[in-house]
């Protein structure tokens, strides 16, 4: 076993001791056609935790994160082996209703894509897929989401306005409630802040702060220091291999590889 | 020299020849709407009628009356050459393209008049043009108005004629309506009596009982019909029972019947509100009635009317079959050597000459498919064909066939610029592809689908060539949509514009009064065009402006 796979193991261990799994990675590999894009990933992801996901541009990291909502299967070319449990499930199953899993992993883009439609539909989507139709229950449901994603002040009295017309970051605050709204599990949050202005990213992590007492929030980010400010547990990545894993305290105070400690003090990458 | 160099380096010459090629574009278009329109709309415009004495080649004098509608400048030569006697010194002639009208005495309602054969021209205000139900106009002086064989002493005969006038249209606006309404449906309804009997009879279920309550409906339809012809002749004779007496500028006397005479204009007696008045008033006559004298004369009205409602099928049928195949193409189906080889066919579908869909939806649609729904389902209408013949139904679906490329191949352009993230975003939130595609993805490619129609409407309102084959005649005897059920005939044939155009200018008996009806009519297909491709943008428009953003 490699270096890095140990202290990922490790790492593990300790997460099975401090908090139940949510989400746990066995020799995942992933494929581009030819290409080898993840190598033998193993880790355990903690529930109800923020778990970052930092590397160097094209690690894998964003390809990571899609595994978990099956969104890779979009691509022809992708191939995956390995198995990915979501609460003792596998997701790459035979039997599994892919359009059902990802309604329990929302996930955010790094750049804001709200439908052409109005504020209120844009939460409403999900919903109305999953076959709400009653105004009411829409009405509360779209409310309950927007003040989950600290929007609902300032958008209360023009929800049937463009969706468009909103700022960046409101867009992006938009685009978590209308994950949040149709009560996922997991929440995939790929560089939610790098297209936000500062004001922005700040009420963005504030947000990501108060969402992980109810869902598991799995985020890649390019900035250390968000990692470092809103992440329980952080992962570092490298050449499409988890290189080590563990509480983000420790990553970023002692960690355990010097690969690791060059890229956090910022020495290479 | 060097200035020169520098001069095409800068690449000045290729503003100049761009800005060349635009303008070349937009002479064109420009003179091509000029020349259709002036010459289309010149035809509606109320012109004086002359009086002229003019000079034979035997030296007899000769009265004639009419409107001038050309003139054009003849070298001499040539006129001697073809046995003319032109003055000796004289190098061009001007000759005169006169219109006499009254065929009937004249033998040809047009005239071609030497100028130095003119004696003597003046545009007497008694001249009255009369538009006849047949023979073309009368051009000449109205004497007297006589009413049930009474000639009427009222000095103002004017007055007279104008109130019989009204009088006779209203009678053959009444006629019009009975004929085409009551008795056609009565018709109607005794071809369908006639067709069930005969499908009772082919299924061997013709006892007496059914075979008595047919002929009692039949009965009943009868008596309805010989009442409403009853009424029809009424009408007839009390249209017949009044004429007017006319002469000519020659002194000829005869009488015209009211009964065909439509409409009357003493342009000598026009000024220029009263000219734009009558402009108007035939403009809407052309698109308002129906052709008269083997579409020389008349409206247009059946062939917009056809044209349009062609147009709007094929729109239903083009849009889902495109939009579709485009949505296969390019959302469901493996993107490998299958699909580009379909591509490659699509597009060299829109290369194929239309009169190859013709002859395809003569052979296929109207011979074999139509042959085998009149077999299936209409064996009593036999040996006369339903769906066997070329009729509205498959004009539609053969331009259907023949704008599909354009329409696939606009859809899937708008489908790709929808952007990854925003099919993602949807696919993420738990939506199948089809939902993904129903609540996000085609609404938003929508104005790529509209462009795709635009183009489609444009070429499939244009096209002849193909109509010829599968379904559209000179003259339908019947609108394809009527107040008998089931009001949308689709088995009908119809009449077209750009059809219309090509019959009126080259199958026309009557050449110099075909002429400027081609011009008529070709303005007004443009016009239909642009109407039409008007409605589909500004519906683009609207939907672009709905999905405003996403090019961010």
């Amino acid at each position: 076993m490699k270096e890095q796979d140990k202290s990922a193991l490790e790492a593990s261990k300790h997460n099975r001791l401090s908090h139940p799994t949510a989400v746990t990675v066995t020799d995942l590999n992933l494929y581009y056609g030819e290409t080898r894009a993840l190598h033998d990933i193993n880790m355990v992801i903690p529930e109800k935790q923020v778990t970052a996901f930092i590397g160097p541009s094209g690690c894998g990291k964003s390809t990571l994160l899609r595994c978990f909502n099956r969104l890779n299967d979009l691509i022809d070319v992708c191939r995956i082996e390995g198995e990915i449990l979501l609460n003792g499930r596998d997701i790459y199953a035979a039997n599994v209703n892919v359009p059902e899993l990802r309604r329990e992993v929302g996930i955010v883009f790094q750049k804001p894509n709200p439908f052409p439609k109005s504020i209120y539909e844009n939460v409403a989507y999900g919903l109305r897929i999953q076959g709400m139709n009653k105004r009411r229950e829409l009405d509360e449901t779209v409310e309950w989401a927007l003040k989950g994603a600290a929007l609902w002040d300032e958008v209360k009295n023009r929800l049937n306005d463009s969706a468009f017309g909103l700022s960046g970051g409101q867009q992006q605050r938009l685009v978590i409630a209308r994950a949040i709204a149709v009560q996922p599990k997991c929440i995939l949050l790929d560089e939610p802040c790098s297209a936000l202005d500062p004001i922005s990213t700040l009420k963005v992590e504030e947000l990501i702060a108060e969402l992980k007492s109810q869902y598991t929030i799995m985020m890649v980010t390019h900035n250390m220091q968000q990692a470092a400010r809103v992440s329980d547990y952080t992962a570092f990545m490298y050449m499409g291999e988890l290189i080590e894993f563990g509480a983000t305290n420790q990553i970023f105070t002692k960690p355990r590889l010097k690969k690791t400690e060059d890229y956090v003090t910022g020495r290479y990458g | 020299m060097k200035g020169l160099t520098k001069w095409i380096a800068e690449g000045t010459p290729w503003v100049w020849l761009n800005a060349a090629a635009v303008s070349a574009c937009i002479l064109l278009v420009v003179s091509l709407l000029t020349l259709i329109g002036v010459r289309g709309l010149a035809h509606f415009w109320p012109l004086a009628v002359q009086e002229i004495v003019y000079q034979q080649a035997d030296g007899s004098e000769l009265m004639l009356a009419g409107q001038v509608r050309e003139e054009e400048k003849v070298t001499a030569r040539r006129l001697r050459e073809s046995g003319v006697e032109v003055a000796p010194d004289t190098e061009f002639v001007t000759r005169y393209l006169l219109k006499t009208g009254n065929r009937d005495i004249l033998g040809q309602d047009f005239r071609w008049l030497l100028g130095p054969s003119i004696k003597s021209s003046s545009k007497p205000h008694s001249m009255v043009v009369f538009e006849r139900e047949e023979w073309g106009v009368f051009m000449g002086r109205l004497i007297a108005v006589r009413e049930a064989g009474q000639l009427l002493d009222n000095p103002d005969t004017w007055g007279e004629f104008q109130r019989q006038l009204v009088h006779a249209n209203n009678l053959r606006d009444e006629i019009r309506d009975l004929e085409k309404g009551q008795i056609g449906s009565v018709n109607y309804r005794l071809e369908r009596l006639r067709l069930k009997q005969r499908g009772l009879e082919l299924k061997g279920k013709d006892d007496a009982a059914s075979l008595a309550a047919i002929e009692s409906d039949r009965q009943l339809l009868q008596n309805e019909y010989n009442g409403l012809e009853q009424e029809l002749g009424r009408l007839y004779t009390e249209l017949r029972r009044d004429a007017v007496v006319v002469n000519t500028v020659d002194g000829k006397e005869l009488e015209i019947s009211m009964s065909s005479i439509v409409d009357a204009f003493r342009p000598n007696q026009m000024n220029l509100a009263d000219k734009f008045g009558y402009f108007f008033h035939t403009i809407w006559k052309f698109v308002s009635e129906d052709p008269r004298e083997a579409n020389t004369e008349g409206g247009i009205f059946p062939a917009i009317f056809g044209t349009v409602l062609m147009v709007m099928l094929m729109s239903v049928f083009v849009t889902p079959l495109g939009v579709v195949a485009a949505v296969y193409l390019k959302e469901y189906a493996r993107q490998g050597l299958f699909t580009r080889f379909i591509r490659i066919a699509v597009n060299n579908l829109a290369g194929v000459p239309s009169i190859v869909y013709g002859v395809f939806g003569l052979g296929f649609f109207v011979y074999t498919l139509g042959g085998s729904l009149d077999r299936l389902f209409f064996p009593e209408a036999l040996p006369a064909p339903t769906f066997g013949t070329g009729g509205l139904f498959w004009a539609s679906l053969t331009l259907a066939l023949l704008t599909l490329p354009v329409v696939i191949v606009s859809t899937e352009e708008g489908l790709s610029r929808i952007p990854r993230s925003i099919r993602e975003g949807s696919l993420a939130l738990g939506a199948t592809i089809w939902e993904t595609l129903w609540r996000t993805v085609l609404p938003m490619a929508s104005p790529g689908i509209m462009t795709g129609l635009i183009l489609a409407v444009a070429r499939a309102a244009g096209e002849v060539a193909p109509l010829m084959l599968v379904g559209v005649v000179k003259l339908a005897p019947a609108l394809p949509l009527d107040g008998n059920a089931p009001f949308l005939h689709l088995d009908r044939k119809f009449m077209h514009l750009g059809f219309h155009i090509y019959d009126v200018g080259f199958q026309s008996p009557n050449v110099e009064a075909a002429r400027p009806l081609v011009y008529a009519t070709a303005l007004l297909l443009v016009v239909v065009i642009v109407l039409l491709n008007l409605v589909a943008i500004g519906v683009r428009n609207r939907l672009s402006e709905r999905y405003r953003g996403l090019e961010s």
